[in-house]
């Protein structure tokens, strides 16, 4: 077993008196694609956010890439080689689609800006809005944002990437163009843990479900294998309600 | 895997269309505007106010030069004082507002205390007295100062009125200052902050870039509100010996013994250089790009 590029033992997180994550353990290797999913407040996202620190976790340990979070010298290193993708876009409001996507990459990766913009535009091209690319986020869909969102934490070269919940915000006619997006992503190699509960993108792309339910991991296995025939009570309840709908 | 090996492969056919294909718009429609209620990009229409009252001050001037030029004349150096007055004090007051604001949120505790003690306790004394006290005050405390610990520059410390002034304008507006930058900074979603720090940077880099340029259209109105206050408020200096418009309107006034003339046409040039600055303000909120 090579080491894994994120390496997580005994998380625990309290938010005040609540235990979000009571003792999360999980390995992901280079090139998988994890889906977690689970009922909300299961602490899908804060173990997701602890992984890039924007959420401080309160014992275990959480290596990424080789270097243990708790110890870093400087957090930034790690959160470059980590891309995230939110909710709810958050693309800078203030810039065009293009300084979106060359900001980091000027600041932080110390590019040139022909280079940053060549990237850019490379990158525009892949999550198919090349023509958007002087429009500010707000004149763009939904479906557009999350795309230029993905573009923009791929622009630094990320080695792995996180998607908390990257089609909850959008219209069912926009979460299929961010899907396809992310299976194309996946389908090349990239290392993704994905918080999502379509099961239609876990199927295609994902090497690892895991679903959690109250801070813990209940059960983890191939997405078609849980979906179809989980073992836990709770997976069972949990997929029973979700799959009517 | 190298970023460029990324897009050799366009195979994307998760839902049988490639991504972000659009459909066609409908073909445009000419549209009929209700009467009224047409887009349009006219003047904004308070200039007119402002145009009144500086006609309304150049006939005066015109028709009754005496006194009302002559009293210009004498009030014209203390007019560009009181303009000197506002603009310098007002960059510090950005400055040191920017960053008592950044006190406030910090994380540190310690920065937290010292910017929340210096807004409340400057906010708790009338400017006036603020005012006073760094003109007669301040010198005798910063001698004291400087005898205590044989320090000769400090022991024969002398500053002119004017420097105390502006120090003075600059620490009690900063503190209102700072509370606005401070609402302004938390008026913005934390998810713009949480995208920066994703990306990998810095704190600062992120306010730097991400969050004050956004806060800074937010905080546009009521800066400019504290920008109008600050220049009337500049009056007040004219009670710790500054030359500025009023003090000069009261020189003028104690020689001639004409105090109708002397205070309507003080009045009138603050009002215009309010009017005039309300409307610049104005054109700089309309002025937004996204």
């Amino acid at each position: 077993m090579p080491e894994p590029i994120i390496h997580i033992e005994n998380v625990h997180k309290y938010f005040g008196h609540i235990h979000a994550l009571r003792g999360v353990s999980l390995d992901v290797q280079v090139g998988e694609v994890v889906v977690i999913l689970g009922p909300s407040g299961s602490g899908k996202s804060t173990l997701l956010r602890c992984i890039n620190h924007l959420e401080v976790y309160n014992s275990g340990k959480i290596v990424v890439d080789g270097i243990p979070l708790k110890s870093a010298q400087d957090i930034n290193i790690v959160r470059r080689e980590v891309g995230m993708v939110f909710q709810s876009f958050n693309l800078y409001a203030h810039l065009t689609v293009m300084n979106n996507l060359t900001l980091a990459q000027r600041t932080v990766r110390k590019r040139e800006c022909k280079e940053a913009e060549e990237i850019a535009m490379t990158l525009l091209a892949k999550v198919g809005i090349t023509d958007k690319a002087d429009c500010y986020p707000s004149q763009l869909s939904g479906g557009q944002q999350q795309r230029v969102a993905i573009a923009r934490a791929l622009a630094m070269n990320p080695k792995m990437m996180l998607f908390d919940e990257p089609t909850s915000a959008l219209d069912p006619e926009m979460i299929k163009e961010v899907l396809d997006v992310m299976l194309a992503l996946a389908k090349e190699g990239m290392t993704m843990i994905v918080v999502s509960h379509e099961m239609g993108f876990a199927r295609a792309a994902a090497s690892r479900a895991i679903f959690m339910d109250e801070g813990q991991i209940i059960e983890e296995g191939k997405p078609d294998k849980l979906f179809t025939s989980p073992t836990q009570e709770r997976t069972k309840l949990f997929l029973s309600k979700v799959l009517q709908i | 895997m190298p970023l460029k090996d990324l897009f050799k492969n366009p195979g994307r056919v998760f839902s049988g269309r490639p991504a972000g294909t659009t459909v066609p718009p409908p073909p445009s429609v000419e549209i009929q505007f209700i009467p009224g209620a047409e887009p349009t990009a006219r003047l904004d229409p308070w200039w007119w106010l402002v145009a009144a009252v500086a006609v309304f001050i150049i006939l005066l001037l015109a028709l009754k030069s005496d006194p009302y030029w002559r009293i210009l004349r004498f009030v014209a150096d203390g007019l560009w004082i009181t303009v000197l007055l506002t603009i310098v004090s007002f960059v510090f007051i950005l400055i040191l507002g920017l960053v008592g604001g950044l006190g406030r949120i910090a994380k540190n505790p310690v920065i937290r205390l010292v910017a929340t003690l210096y807004v409340e306790i400057v906010r708790g004394v009338p400017l006036l007295v603020q005012l006073i006290w760094w003109y007669f005050a301040a010198p005798v405390v910063i001698q004291s100062f400087g005898r205590l610990i044989h320090f000769s520059p400090l022991a024969n410390y002398h500053s002119s009125a004017i420097f105390l002034a502006i120090v003075g304008l600059v620490v009690c507006y900063a503190a209102y200052m700072a509370e606005i930058f401070r609402a302004g900074i938390q008026s913005i979603h934390k998810g713009q902050m949480e995208a920066a720090r994703s990306q990998g940077m810095s704190y600062l880099q992120a306010m730097w870039y991400i969050i004050l340029p956004q806060a800074f259209r937010v905080v546009l109105p009521p800066v400019g509100n504290e920008f109008i206050m600050l220049l009337k408020d500049t009056s007040l200096v004219s009670v710790v010996a500054v030359e500025d418009m009023t003090r000069r309107g009261r020189e003028f006034m104690a020689a001639h013994f004409n105090p109708i003339e002397v205070w309507t046409l003080i009045a009138l040039l603050y009002l215009i250089m309010t009017l005039f600055s309300a409307r610049v303000i104005s054109w700089l909120e309309k002025r937004r790009t996204y």
